[in-house]
Formats: C-alpha cells, structure tokens, sequence
C-alpha cells in the first residue's frame, strides 16, 4: 500500500478540506497519514521519513502557502526524501494571479504537481494514481 | 502481622521504610550508606541495626521488598529514527521504566557510537524506528550494526512492526541477547509506552541487578522489585488517581533534587483546553523527566556551566561567594554536608536552580498564532497549569529550611507566558522521604500505601508569611 502525508502548511487552520483529503485517499486504498493543520514543513518531512511514504501533498488554504513552502524541496533531499512527489493545493499564492506564472514558481521550487484554487480531490487522485500507480 | 519492610537501594544511601498496613502507619525509617562496591548486605544490615534501634525491638516482617539505583542505576541507550518522533518516543519509554538515558541516537549508527554504547558500559539498549508499515531499513541497518560489532548487551527492539521478522533473524544470526516488543509509536504522534516499557522492567528484574551485585541481597529479602525512579512514578500515579473509595489528590507534580539528577514527575492530561491546537508526539499522562546535568552533588557543576561569566560574577559579588569554588568542592566530596550557614545558602541556591531549570525542561510550551482566521493556541508538551499540588521530595528539599523557596521555583515566577507551569498550586513535602517505599508498597498494598502517604506527605515548613506571600 501507498503511503501519503497530508497536511496543512503554516499558520493555516483549515480543517474542512483536510478531512475530505483524508477521507477520500483513504477510501481509494492509499495509507494515509494526516499531520492535520498548523504543520510546519519539517513536521510533513519526519513524518514522511518515519512512515516509509510515497508522497507529501501539502494544502494551504489562506494565501501564504508561496511563503510557506520555499526550501521545502532542498529539506526533502537533505533528509533523505530526494525520490518523494510533492504535491501542493489550495489558495496557494495571495491574491488572484496568474495560475499559469504561480504553477512555474512551484515547478521552479521542487514541486511536481500544483492545483489551483476550486479543484477537488477526485481530479488530483487521477494524477496520483498515474504517478504512485493503481 | 501486616508488617514490611520497604528498601530503596540508592545512589549513595540504602532507605529502609518499615510500615504497618493494617494500622496505615510508619514504624520507622533509617537509611546508611550503600555499599554495593563491597556487599549490598553491609550496608543494609547497618541500616537495619539502625531501624531496630529506633523502634527499640526487632521486629518480623511479612515481606521486605526493594527498589534500586544502586550502581549507577539502570543505564539505557535510546535509538530511534527522527529526534521528534521515534528517538522521542523511545526516550520516554526508557524514563518510563526508571531508566536513566545516557545516550541518545538517531537515523544510522555509526561505529563511535556503538563504540560510545560499550565505554558508557549502557545496561539495556532501546531500538526503535519506524511507523507500523513505515521505514524498516533503518532499525534493520542498525541492528545489523550491533550484531556485527558484536554488541552482547540486552537490545529491545520496538520499532517498525513490519521489520520484527528480518530483526529477529538478525538477533539468531549474531546469538544476541534480543527482545521484540510492540512499537514505540504504532503510528505518527501515537505513543505506545507500556509494552516495551515491561519488557525493559523484566530485564532490570532478571540480568542487570544481578550483573550489579543487587542479586546477593535476595537471600536476605524476598526479592527486588522495581528501579527506584519507576517506584516514585508508581506512588505518584496511585497519589494522584487515588484507589477504590479512597480520593487522590488529582492533578500532581513532584520535584525530586538528588545527588546526580533532578526528576520531575507529572501525573496529569497534557492539556483540558478546547481552543488549543496540540502538536507533536502524544504526551504520557504519567510523565517522568531526567536531568543529569543538574544535581546537588555530582551535577553540581553542570548548574554554574549553564550561567554565563557575567551572572557568575554578579551571584558572587552579590552573594559574597566564589561560587565555582563551592561547586567543585561539593562535586569533588560528593558526601559533603552542609556545616555552616553559607553552605546552608548555596544547597538552597543549587536547588532553586535545579528546579527552575528542570521544569523549564519539562513543561509545555503554548505560543499565540495570529491566522487569517483570528488567534489560535498552538501547544507543544504539557500543559501543568491547572495542577493541584507540587510536592517536594530527595534530601535537599526536605532538609531545607526554605523550602518554599525551592517549590516555588516551578511556577512561572518569571511570568514567561509561554511556559506551561503550575499556576497557583499547593506546596507539599514528602518530610519522610517514603514516596519510593510506598511505589513498592502499591504493588501489594495499594490502599495502605495511598493511606500512608496521604498522612505523611504534608505541608511545607517554616514560616507562614513565606507560604502566603
């Protein structure tokens, strides 16, 4: 079985959409492993070491998540992760900009999927079970 | 006849507790050096003699039992894979069972500090890493490791569920002295302490008191039962919780100043509030926390080496003192009593000093978060405000003529609002020095020990004014 580390990054208490996270990956057979919310990009990378996972897909919900994830990456290949997708949603960046210049600086930092605001879980579990496999 | 005897074998002192348990009483107390270095027995029977004196008769007992830390006590090495997590988590359990964790290691070992595990000459090695079903190349890498160097040391193994097989053919295949138990922390931020925690109990019990020269005393005494500080933690949980129709005192923590450490128990929830967002590994309702670098004697000079030049040249001056000076001398004669008012002084400042600085240890933290959303708590570690009682326990506190002065310093006499201290609570003191006796006597008599200890653990003395102020 698949692992994948959930969470919300920051100072970001959005717990709704977490739940649904856990709810849905969970019924489609992946292990998943909830931080839940206020985690801090370390607390995504030891649990993601001590459980073996497959995958880090943070959430940020409240317009810093740009902030929140820099280096994030470079932490990943410092502890050993170099392998690990990463995965990012939500309200990522402030304001409403430019997805398409938003989706490029996360490419830019590390990340291999960005999802834009509005997207709901089932469209991103096609593109991890194309990248983790069935 | 309802008669025992209760022995805590110490670092330095051998305590015998005699009680009855049909009256709820102490008959009497003694203590005499321990002299493990010789024969356990020597200094037991001096201690005994003495007892005998006091009552004015000798006297049969049903059963005498003992705890130890004698001979260094029980010495562990705690391994794990990430600091916060699985080294965290083993650590606990190792300071759960009564142990004092000399080392700490994470990820991979490497050969110095397999090298470090045989000069420390480590009792019992805790080996975890690992969520169930998690990272298993990890424990495996670093039990191979001890195999191959030949580590022939009692190792529990505690991690990763799913590695158990593979580790238990390479415990087979080096012949080593392996133990598999659950997991340390079955999932993320999970705690699972008692398991390993009565494995590592049982062989205390079986190899490493006798591998200390504790064995002996058993032909005089029925049998050894429990490392002293997991005695304390026993009488702690059973004060606190409280046993059938006999109320605890609910929420505690105890402070115990000692030689070589300070131990800091808290028997509490790690927090009540609901608008906290709690983060990190479980926290244990029964919490033990070891300073080895803070201690009235032989950690007399870890206290001074956390001060800066400056604060050691303003306690001087200020105090008249050469503080450095006085630290060794008590770290270099560690039996030293005090003989004067100023060494008097500088006990009382030591432990102030060790109990402000082992509840800054312990305690949790909660810090204000200003979100989109508005403020929110974020707690990490214990929240002891809402405790009922701090009760002191170990030579200094008890033979101390402030001791308020020592109790008070934890609570948040600083009013650092992110430390979780104990806001407002009562000052007790265990004046007869029984809490570890009464840990071994709530094995078999847990309504006697509670009965006893709350007649004997009582207020602090000396003046009023100083209570109330």
């Amino acid at each position: 079985m698949k692992t994948i580390v959930i969470g919300v990054i920051g100072a970001d208490v959005h717990a709704v959409g977490n739940k649904i996270i856990e709810y849905t990956l969970t019924k489609s057979g992946y292990n998943v492993v909830n931080i839940g919310v206020l985690s801090s990009q370390e607390d995504f990378i030891n649990a993601a070491i001590e459980t073996n996972a497959d995958m880090i897909m943070v959430s940020s919900l409240y317009g810093h998540g740009e902030i929140d994830c820099r280096g994030m990456r470079d932490k990943c290949i410092e502890s050993g992760l170099d392998k690990i997708l990463l995965y990012v949603g939500g309200n990522i960046v402030v304001g409403k900009q430019d997805f398409a210049e938003v989706k490029k600086r996360f490419i830019e930092m590390g990340f291999n999927r960005i999802y834009p605001p509005g997207i709901s879980i089932d469209e991103a579990l096609k593109d991890i079970k194309t990248d983790l496999g069935e | 006849m309802a008669n025992y005897l209760l022995i805590d074998f110490g670092s330095t002192f051998t305590k015998l507790c005699a009680v009855n348990t049909e009256e709820y009483s102490i008959i009497g107390t003694s203590s005499d050096f321990t002299t493990v270095e010789t024969d356990i027995n020597e200094g037991y029977q001096k201690a005994l003699e003495k007892l005998f004196d006091k009552i004015g008769k000798q006297i049969d007992f049903e059963q005498v039992i003992a705890c130890s830390s004698a001979a260094g006590g029980l010495k562990m090495a705690a391994i794990g894979l990430v600091k916060e997590l699985t080294v965290e988590a083993a650590k606990r359990v190792c300071l759960g069972a009564g142990a004092k964790v000399d080392l700490v290691f994470s990820h991979h070992l490497n050969k110095s500090e397999v090298q470090q595990i045989i000069d420390k000459k480590i009792d019992i090695i805790l080996l975890a890493g690992g969520s169930d079903g998690g990272n298993s190349e990890s424990v495996i890498y670093n039990a191979n490791l001890l195999g191959e160097l030949g580590i022939n040391i009692p190792i529990v193994f505690a991690g990763n569920k799913s590695a158990q097989d593979d580790i238990q053919d390479i415990f087979n295949k080096y012949n080593m002295n392996g133990h598999i138990c659950e997991n340390v922390m079955p999932s993320i931020n999970v705690l699972n302490i008692n398991n390993a925690r009565e494995k590592i109990r049982e062989i205390f019990l079986k190899q490493i008191i006798a591998a200390k020269g504790i064995k002996k005393i058993e032909q005089q005494i029925n049998k050894v039962i429990l490392p002293t500080p997991s005695a304390v933690l026993e009488a702690a949980k059973l004060l606190s919780e409280g046993y059938l129709e006999e109320e605890g005192l609910g929420e505690i923590v105890v402070v115990d100043i000692g030689g070589a450490t300070t131990d800091l128990y808290s028997i509490c929830e790690s927090t009540k509030r609901s608008d906290v967002i709690v983060q990190g590994l479980e926290e244990p309702f029964a919490k033990r926390t070891v300073e080895g670098d803070l201690g009235m004697r032989y950690s007399a000079p870890g206290i001074v080496k956390s001060l800066s030049e400056r604060e050691i040249k303003f306690i001087n001056k200020d105090k008249g003192i050469d503080i450095v000076n006085e630290v060794n001398r008590r770290y270099s004669n560690v039996k030293l009593l005090p003989e004067n008012s100023q060494d008097e002084f500088i006990d009382q400042f030591l432990a102030e000093m060790c109990a402000y600085r082992a509840m800054h240890r312990h305690v949790g933290r909660i810090q204000e978060v200003l979100t989109p959303m508005g403020k929110v708590y974020n707690q990490v570690g214990k929240d002891l405000s809402d405790v009922n009682y701090v009760i002191g326990t170990g030579g200094v506190i008890i033979k101390s003529n402030h001791q308020y002065e020592i109790l008070r310093q934890t609570t948040n006499i600083l009013h650092n609002p992110q430390e979780l201290r104990p806001n407002d609570p009562n000052f007790l003191i265990d004046h007869d020095y029984i809490m570890a006796a009464m840990g071994l006597l709530s094995k078999i008599e847990p309504m006697a020990a509670l009965k006893i200890m709350k007649k004997h653990i009582c207020q602090i003395r000396g003046n009023q004014d100083e209570i109330t102020k």
